[in-house]
C-alpha cells in the first residue's frame, strides 16, 4: 500500500448529507471482479444525469482533486469496498467529512485513503474553502488541514491507523508475521472450552 | 465483577490479544462467503501465497446475482454468471463449503446461516454485506465487513477490532393490529436518524421482545444498519433455543447441553450500563411507510409527504428536496394516495416465513391491482418449500404476484429484477436510496402485510383499513 503523508491538491466540494455507498457506486457494477480500474463507475447516476450542472468531479478544476469534501454520514449502507477502490482509482486521497458510515470508515484505511472527520464548524470552514477552488493541504503527520488563508485545522485520527497509513502498512501481513502464535493459543483454548462452537457442515 | 453488557460479553470471550492502541485483535468464528464481496478477497489471498486458515469455519452461497427465475437455464447474464462461477472455484480451491443455486437450502446468507444452525449464540459472525447484523437476533456478535477484512478472515480467522460504545432500545408495549416489527425499526430509524447509530452496538430490550418471533427479531437486527449501527443484539432466550434446535449445524446432545449453558449467561448483567438509552412505546405505533431516499425518511401511513420549507436545519432542508425531486412527491400529498406500479415481497429483511404468511393473509380472496406488477421472492430455498407446504405459493399467485426462486433480487437489483426508470416500488426490502431498487427507481419501504395492501390497493395503502372491511364482510 502507498505510504500517505501529505497532500495537496484542489477539493471537490459535495455539501450533501447521507451519501450512500450506492450512489458512490451503484450495485449494478458490483459484477466486475478486480479491485482495479473502478474510477469509471464512479457517482455513475450523478456524473451521467444529463440535466443541470455537471456533477462538481467532472467540472476542472475538481476533475483532478485528491480531496472531497462531503456532507455527514458520508459512505452509510453498503458494506461494498468498491466505493473506496472506485475513489482512490480516481485518485482522491482524502474525504472529509462531519461522520461517515463505520464499514466504509473501515475500508478506507485498507486501501490508502484517508478519511477526516471535523467538527461542523471547522468541516464547514473547509468546504468554503473548497469551493474557491484553491488548494488546500492535509498532513497525516501533523494532523493538520491547511486552508488557503493559511489556518490550521487540527483532526484526531486513531493512533494505530495513522501509523500503518503513514507506513503503508498492511495489515494482513502484520497479523500472519506477529500475531499467529497468539491465534494458535487462542484457538486451542477455545477448543477445550467451547467445543461445540467448531462449525459442522453435515 | 464489574456488569457486563451481552456485548460486552461476546467480544471479551473472543479477545485474542489487546494491541496498545486500544483496539483489539478478535476471533471470528463464522464468515458468511458470497458472490460479490468475495472475489477481490480470494485473488488478494492467492497473490499473497496463503491458503484459508480454517475452512469449516466459512459457507459459500451465491445470492446477490443469481436470476429468480428459469434456474434450470445457464444464467442469461455472462457477467453474473462469471461471478457465480468465480466463487464455484475460489469455494473449490479453498476447500470450504458452497451451497449451489438449485440446491434446496439455497439463499440468502442471512436467511439461511440462522436455518442451517450456522448462525449460534456467543458467537462472532461476519460477512462482506452490511446486513449482517441480522444474524444478532440470536444474540451472536455478528458485523459486515469490507472485501480486504473478508480476506484477513479467511487468512487469519481473526480481524482488528475497535470496541463500539453501548446502545440500548427498549421497545416497550404491544403492537396494535396491522403494526409489525418493521414499523418498529422505521419508526426508531425515523427517531434517531441514519447515523444515530454509529459508534454504537444496539441492543434491544424491553417487554415487547420476549413476544417477537426470530424472524421478528431478525428484521428488527436487519435494519440496525440503516441507523449507523454495524451491529444489533438481542440477547438469547427460550424462543431462541427452541428455533435452534435440531439445526443441521447447531450442536446436538452433550454438545447442546454445553452449549445451552453458556448462552444461559450471555443476557445483559441487570446492573450493566450503557452509554445511551433510547425507548419506543410500540404500542403508540401506525403502519409505516417511506418517503424518500433514506430509511429516516418515513411516517406513519395516514401522514402527508412533509415541506421541506418547515425543515429548520439547511443540510437536512436540502437534502429533503433533493429526495422530493427524485421520489416525484410534492409536500403536502397524502401518502395513502400515492399510486404504485410495483410491488417487491423478499430480502434478508423480510424474506422469511412469518413475512410470508402475513403477506399472503392479507391476500387471501383478493387481486393486485391491474396497474402492479408484482413478484415474491422468497429468502430460501426452505422458505419457498415451507411456503408452498402450506399453500402461499397459491395465494399468491391466485392474487397475481409472480412466485420466484430465492434470492437478493431487487432489493439490490444486480439481477433482471428491477425497476425501470420512473417506477414506484412498495418493497419489503432495506434500502430507499436513490437507484437501490435500478436507475431512478422510487422505492417505498414497508412491512410485508403494508406491500400486500399496496398491491391490491394499486397505491400505498393503510393495511387495518382493509383487515376492518375484510371482518365485516
Amino acid at each position: 500500500m502507498t505510504p500517505f503523508t501529505r497532500v495537496v491538491s484542489v477539493a471537490a466540494p459535495l455539501p450533501e448529507t447521507d451519501i450512500d455507498t450506492d450512489i458512490i457506486f451503484p450495485a449494478r457494477f458490483l459484477l466486475l471482479l478486480d479491485r482495479r480500474g473502478l474510477g469509471a463507475h464512479l457517482f455513475h447516476e450523478r456524473r451521467r444525469d444529463g440535466v443541470g450542472a455537471r456533477f462538481v468531479l467532472d467540472r476542472p478544476p475538481f476533475d483532478r482533486a485528491q480531496i472531497l469534501v462531503a456532507g455527514r454520514n458520508f459512505g452509510c449502507g453498503s458494506s461494498r469496498e468498491h466505493a473506496v477502490w472506485a475513489l482512490a482509482d480516481f485518485g482522491v486521497r482524502v474525504v472529509v467529512a462531519p461522520s461517515f458510515g463505520e464499514i466504509f470508515y473501515a475500508n478506507c484505511f485498507r486501501n490508502g485513503v484517508l478519511p477526516v472527520r471535523l467538527e461542523a464548524a471547522p468541516h464547514g470552514r473547509i468546504m468554503t474553502a473548497a469551493e474557491t477552488g484553491a488548494p488546500i493541504e492535509i498532513d497525516l503527520g501533523s494532523q493538520t488541514v491547511r486552508l488557503p488563508d493559511g489556518e490550521d485545522i487540527p483532526f484526531e485520527i486513531e493512533p494505530g491507523r495513522r501509523r500503518d497509513l503513514m507506513l503503508g502498512r498492511d495489515e494482513i501481513d502484520a497479523i500472519l508475521a506477529d500475531d499467529i502464535g497468539d491465534i494458535r493459543d487462542y484457538e486451542s483454548r477455545r477448543r477445550a472450552t467451547r467445543a461445540w462452537l467448531d462449525p459442522r457442515l453435515k | 465483577m464489574p456488569a457486563l453488557t451481552l456485548y460486552d460479553k461476546i467480544w471479551s470471550d473472543h479477545v485474542v490479544k489487546p494491541y496498545s492502541d486500544g483496539a483489539a485483535l478478535l476471533y471470528i468464528d463464522r464468515h458468511l462467503v458470497q458472490e460479490v464481496s468475495s472475489p477481490q478477497a480470494f485473488a488478494g489471498l492467492d497473490a499473497r501465497g496463503v491458503k484459508t486458515r480454517r475452512p469449516e469455519a466459512h459457507l459459500a452461497v451465491a445470492d446477490h446475482a443469481v436470476p429468480t427465475k428459469d434456474r434450470d437455464r445457464p444464467l442469461p447474464d455472462s457477467l453474473a454468471a462469471r461471478q457465480v462461477r468465480r466463487l464455484v472455484e475460489n469455494a473449490r480451491d479453498h476447500a470450504i463449503a458452497y451451497i449451489p443455486m438449485r440446491d434446496a437450502r439455497h439463499g440468502i446468507v442471512h436467511v439461511i446461516g440462522p436455518e442451517l444452525g450456522f448462525t449460534l449464540p456467543g458467537a462472532t459472525i461476519v460477512c462482506g454485506d452490511s446486513h449482517t447484523c441480522t444474524h444478532g437476533a440470536f444474540g451472536a456478535l455478528a458485523f459486515g465487513i469490507g472485501s480486504s477484512e473478508c480476506e484477513c478472515v479467511l487468512a487469519t480467522q481473526t480481524l482488528k477490532q475497535r470496541k463500539q460504545k453501548r446502545m440500548r432500545v427498549l421497545l416497550e408495549g404491544q403492537p396494535a393490529a396491522g403494526v409489525g416489527v418493521k414499523d418498529m425499526i422505521l419508526a426508531l430509524i425515523a427517531r434517531i436518524g441514519v447515523s444515530g447509530g454509529v459508534g454504537y452496538a444496539i441492543e434491544y430490550a424491553g417487554g415487547a421482545i420476549a413476544n417477537l418471533s426470530m424472524e421478528a427479531r431478525m428484521t428488527l437486527c436487519n435494519m440496525s444498519i440503516e441507523a449507523g449501527s454495524r451491529v444489533g443484539l438481542v440477547a438469547p432466550d427460550e424462543t431462541t433455543f427452541a428455533w435452534l434446535a435440531g439445526r443441521p449445524m447447531a450442536p446436538a446432545g452433550a454438545d447442546w447441553e454445553a452449549a445451552m449453558a453458556y448462552w444461559k449467561t450471555l443476557p445483559t448483567d441487570p446492573d450493566a450500563v450503557f452509554d445511551r438509552e433510547v425507548s419506543l412505546n410500540v404500542g403508540a405505533l401506525a403502519p409505516r411507510v417511506t418517503w424518500g431516499t433514506t430509511p429516516e425518511d418515513n411516517l406513519p401511513i395516514d401522514g402527508v409527504v412533509p415541506d421541506p420549507d418547515r425543515e429548520p436545519d439547511p443540510d437536512r432542508r436540502a437534502r429533503m428536496q433533493r429526495s422530493l425531486r427524485y421520489m416525484g412527491l410534492k409536500p403536502g400529498a397524502r401518502l395513502n394516495e400515492v399510486p404504485i406500479d410495483r410491488v417487491f415481497i423478499g430480502s434478508c429483511t423480510n424474506g422469511r416465513l412469518e413475512d410470508l404468511r402475513q403477506a399472503a393473509a392479507i391476500l387471501v380472496g383478493r387481486r393486485v391491482a391491474p396497474n402492479v406488477a408484482a413478484i415474491v421472492v422468497p429468502g430460501s430455498a426452505t422458505v419457498r418449500l415451507q411456503a408452498e407446504a402450506e399453500g402461499l405459493d397459491r395465494v399468491f399467485r391466485a392474487a397475481g404476484f409472480e412466485w420466484r426462486d430465492s434470492g437478493c433480487s431487487m432489493c439490490v437489483a444486480m439481477n433482471d429484477d428491477r425497476l425501470q426508470s420512473g417506477e414506484r416500488c412498495a418493497s419489503t426490502s432495506n434500502r430507499n436510496f436513490e437507484g437501490r431498487q435500478g436507475p431512478n427507481g422510487r422505492t417505498h419501504l414497508m412491512s410485508p402485510a403494508m406491500a400486500a395492501a399496496a398491491a391490491i390497493s394499486g397505491k400505498l395503502a393503510d393495511v387495518r383499513a382493509l383487515e376492518s372491511r375484510r371482518s365485516m364482510a
